[in-house]
């Protein structure tokens, strides 16, 4: 291991301190809003203390990536170093993809176990028990127990914007690919005008997958209450379409510092994270595409 | 290596900067280490406490001392401080203390996610603590949560557990990325995977195994949350879900977590016991390999905590005989454990009684759980105190025990100065019978159909739960001793040698004691 010389260690830093207190203020706040919403009470506390951590959330992004930037920039990290971050970001991604696969372990339950269970398959001791009417179907339209849970006159097809949608995606992964074929090349504009198109392709997306939740709640009541389809639906389309938001967000700061010269050909390990983060979305993009909307 | 950082690394060898900012400002992987070790011990006490409680409160048939919802509290909280608070950061703890001095490198592989990950967790357990004077109470549905228990029933107080648990889970991921990067990165070179100790082998597995299932439950209590708060229906089988898709997706964490907790353990006495024995660890390759396999199988064993919950028959048989297999590879460290004390030169310090203690009581606890494995006679034992008694005979003479061996193993490496031994030994002993008197009766009364979690029972069920009790007393007030052995152990004592153990083998033995601040400046060289 030729890499092994002194490893940088950080001095005392106080931005974890302060990572831990917004991180607090955030998730508490959140919870006390849902807490009253649900009892009816006022939230103003749980929103102030919601609005103070998140501030401080990101003042600490700002702050503690801004501190590894600089040292970056002063030739503090070496090539061991690099590899620790690599490391950390693939392991990273490795636990995002668990997460998103529980929530798809819950999609596969609900349609291929749950659902056919209720309706009398097996021992039928859950049909004749609870809701003997009730027949198996995917897309859901009518839950077990429909007084509870209406359910959605329609769901989205696939064809329509979720296939423009896919399209905007894979491409968006061949335009973040193009620039980063340009960075190596030293490319300056074209490493720009590539990463640019690729936070507007993840921008548009977005704008899209608004518009499909604007018009699944006001024309085909197709909404998180709307039984275990929507529930799935919503959840799954919802966490990606945040990671989308966090991955664009990601690549635009990532853009404002290629501007700034932060990347030379050689070294540019926030880009390539970045990168993977997002070929990453796209490829849980894919998935939900083919289980959730087409299957 | 430019100018910079060789400055930058000389005015790091003045060691520990003064004041309460040192605590919480660090990046040193021994503070943080410590820190984890005090946090632990804390919440080791007050879960203690919660199990004292309840206890008290079974000494004798009938209603005394708590009512029945405070009751359901306290277990639910004992448990849930007992898992996440106590043995996963004391284990945590010994990973940032032995780690980097055990591969030769300097520090974690990121310090400041280190720092990170540490803090997070006296907020997160604040807050579930601070649930207990909320009204409504604290969460009162078990540790495992299930729904519809933890949904439609709970307390208003759930939010903030599913918070609180969403915190945890940030901080063992990040705990479990560093520990990764730490080893896969930062080894002295000429140090090989399978040149690694096995307490690193037993964390970098650990560490998968963390990165793997705490998303899982951070995706389980999101999808409790939705239930509760925005009418979706996971857990609902009036919308088309299922309460028991809460108990699949909870049981797909749930399980790997107990290796979580037992594996770094078995890594302690894999270090221990060669060192009493004065041997090499017998057969280390097969130790790494049985580590790893009970990791992979740690996946695909879930269900056999739900035999009675309805599952198909392919279900049951297919999750019973996957738990079994589990045996093979555990029945290998158990034979490697015994065949390197075999013929050795042995010596019972303190340590080195706790693992032995930790072989013997581990493998009861393994016993009971291939009889808890057989599906058709779960029924019998599913949620009776027999189940308590396995998990309690895994996980207190299993991983806390282990913890106490390496407390005092490495006591004097981390010191300078040697324990009391004939104090450590009365710890041992009092803590070796309280908890056989303590959790032994509970396989009796469970067999005979003691149902857990109840504040009352049968007066069958009088004696054992007395003997029970009086246990828990003494193995609970004993802990307050090795409180003040570690306290005497870091004000003074004789002066430890740089190798402290005649046997003791390992890149920390090579570092003067008290490790000094920074370990491995310069990487030494392993043959």
């Amino acid at each position: 291991m030729a890499t092994q010389q002194s490893y940088y260690v950080p001095e005392q830093s106080k931005w974890p301190i302060i990572a831990t207190v917004g991180l607090f203020l955030t998730l508490v706040g959140v919870g006390t809003v849902m807490m009253n919403n649900t009892q009816g009470t006022d939230p103003t506390t749980g929103w102030w203390m919601f609005g103070i951590g998140f501030t401080v959330l990101i003042y600490m992004l700002f702050g503690w990536f801004g501190s590894v930037a600089k040292e970056s920039m002063a030739g503090l990290y070496s090539e061991q170093m690099d590899r620790s971050f690599r490391w950390g970001m693939s392991w990273f991604i490795f636990s995002e993809v668990m997460f998103f696969s529980a929530f798809f372990g819950a999609l596969f339950y609900a349609r291929f176990l749950a659902v056919p269970w209720l309706a009398g398959e097996g021992d039928g001791a859950m049909n004749t028990l609870l809701w003997p009417e009730f027949e198996r179907a995917w897309p859901l339209l009518s839950n077990p127990d429909p007084n509870l849970f209406p359910g959605p006159k329609e769901v989205i097809s696939p064809w329509q914007i979720p296939l423009l949608n896919t399209l905007l995606l894979l491409s968006s992964s061949v335009t973040i690919t193009i620039a980063h074929h340009a960075i190596k090349k030293d490319e300056r504009s074209k490493v720009k005008l590539w990463l640019a198109a690729t936070v507007l392709l993840g921008a548009i997306f977005m704008g899209f997958q608004i518009y499909e939740y604007i018009h699944a709640y006001q024309y085909l009541d197709l909404t998180l209450s709307s039984g275990i389809y929507g529930t799935t639906f919503f959840m799954l389309t919802g966490f990606h379409g945040m990671h989308v938001t966090l991955g664009a967000i990601i690549l635009f700061v990532i853009l404002m510092r290629y501007m700034k010269g932060h990347f030379t050909p050689k070294q540019h390990f926030g880009f390539e994270a970045a990168a993977w983060y997002w070929h990453f979305v796209d490829v849980v993009w894919v998935c939900l595409f083919v289980f959730v909307y087409i299957m | 290596m430019s100018a910079v950082v060789g400055e930058h690394h000389d005015d790091h060898h003045h060691g520990p900067a003064k004041g309460l900012t040192r605590w919480i400002y660090t990046t040193n992987h021994k503070d943080i280490g410590s820190m984890y070790l005090w946090f632990s011990f804390i919440m080791f006490l007050i879960g203690g406490t919660m199990a004292l409680v309840i206890r008290a409160e079974l000494f004798e048939p009938g209603m005394q001392i708590v009512d029945p919802g405070f009751f359901n509290q306290m277990t639910t909280m004992h448990g849930l401080i007992m898992v996440f608070g106590a043995v996963m950061p004391a284990f945590v703890g010994l990973a940032n203390w032995l780690i980097p001095m055990m591969v030769g490198a300097p520090d974690m592989a990121l310090p400041r996610m280190n720092n990170w990950s540490f803090w997070i967790l006296p907020f997160a357990f604040a807050l579930l603590l601070s649930s207990l004077f909320m009204e409504g109470g604290a969460p009162n549905f078990g540790w495992t949560f299930y729904a519809p228990l933890s949904t439609t029933y709970a307390p208003p107080s759930v939010t903030y557990f599913i918070f609180g648990v969403h915190m945890m889970g940030v901080s063992s991921i990040m705990g479990a990325i560093n520990v990764i990067a730490t080893i896969l990165n930062l080894r002295a070179p000429g140090m090989t995977l399978m040149k690694m100790p096995l307490f690193v082998w037993t964390w970098l597995i650990t560490a998968f195994l963390l990165i793997a299932v705490m998303p899982v439950l951070a995706g389980v209590v999101t999808m409790m949350l939705m239930d509760i708060h925005f009418d979706t229906s996971f857990f609902s089988a009036a919308g088309g879900g299922d309460p028991v898709l809460f108990q699949h997706v909870f049981w797909f964490f749930g399980h790997p977590e107990v290796y979580i907790m037992i594996l770094p353990a078995f890594g302690v006495a894999s270090q221990i016991i060669p060192t009493f024995s004065r041997k090499r660890l017998f057969g280390y390759p097969s130790m790494v390999y049985a580590t790893a396999s009970i990791a992979i199988l740690s996946f695909v064993v879930w269900a056999h905590h739900m035999f009675t919950v309805g599952l198909p028959l392919a279900g049951e048989l297919f999750f019973m005989y996957a738990t079994m297999l589990i045996a093979v590879p555990t029945g290998v460290k158990v034979f490697n454990w015994v065949s390197t004390m075999f013929r050795g030169s042995l010596t019972f310090e303190t340590p080195m009684l706790f693992a032995i203690a930790f072989v013997i009581l581990f493998t009861i606890g393994g016993f009971s759980g291939l009889m808890l494995a057989i599906a058709p006679v779960d029924f019998q034992y599913h949620d009776t105190y027999f189940v308590v008694a396995h998990f309690h005979y895994v996980l207190v003479p299993g991983a806390i025990f282990s913890i106490f061996a390496a407390a005092y193993y490495w006591l004097p490496k981390w010191t300078g100065h040697m324990y009391d031994e004939a104090l450590g030994k009365a710890h041992f002993w009092l803590s070796f019978i309280g908890l056989n008197l303590t959790f032994f009766p509970m396989h009796f009364v469970g067999l005979a159909g003691m149902p857990r979690r109840i504040p009352d029972y049968a007066m069958q069920f009088a004696d054992f739960n007395m003997v029970s009790s009086m246990g828990a007393f003494l193995f609970g007030t004993t802990q307050l001793l090795f409180l003040f052995i570690v306290l005497k152990c870091i004000r003074g004592g004789k002066k430890a040698t740089a190798q402290v153990w005649e046997g003791a083998d390992g890149l920390e033995w090579t570092l003067p004691s008290p490790a000094p601040y920074h370990s491995f400046s310069e990487p030494p060289q392993v043959k």
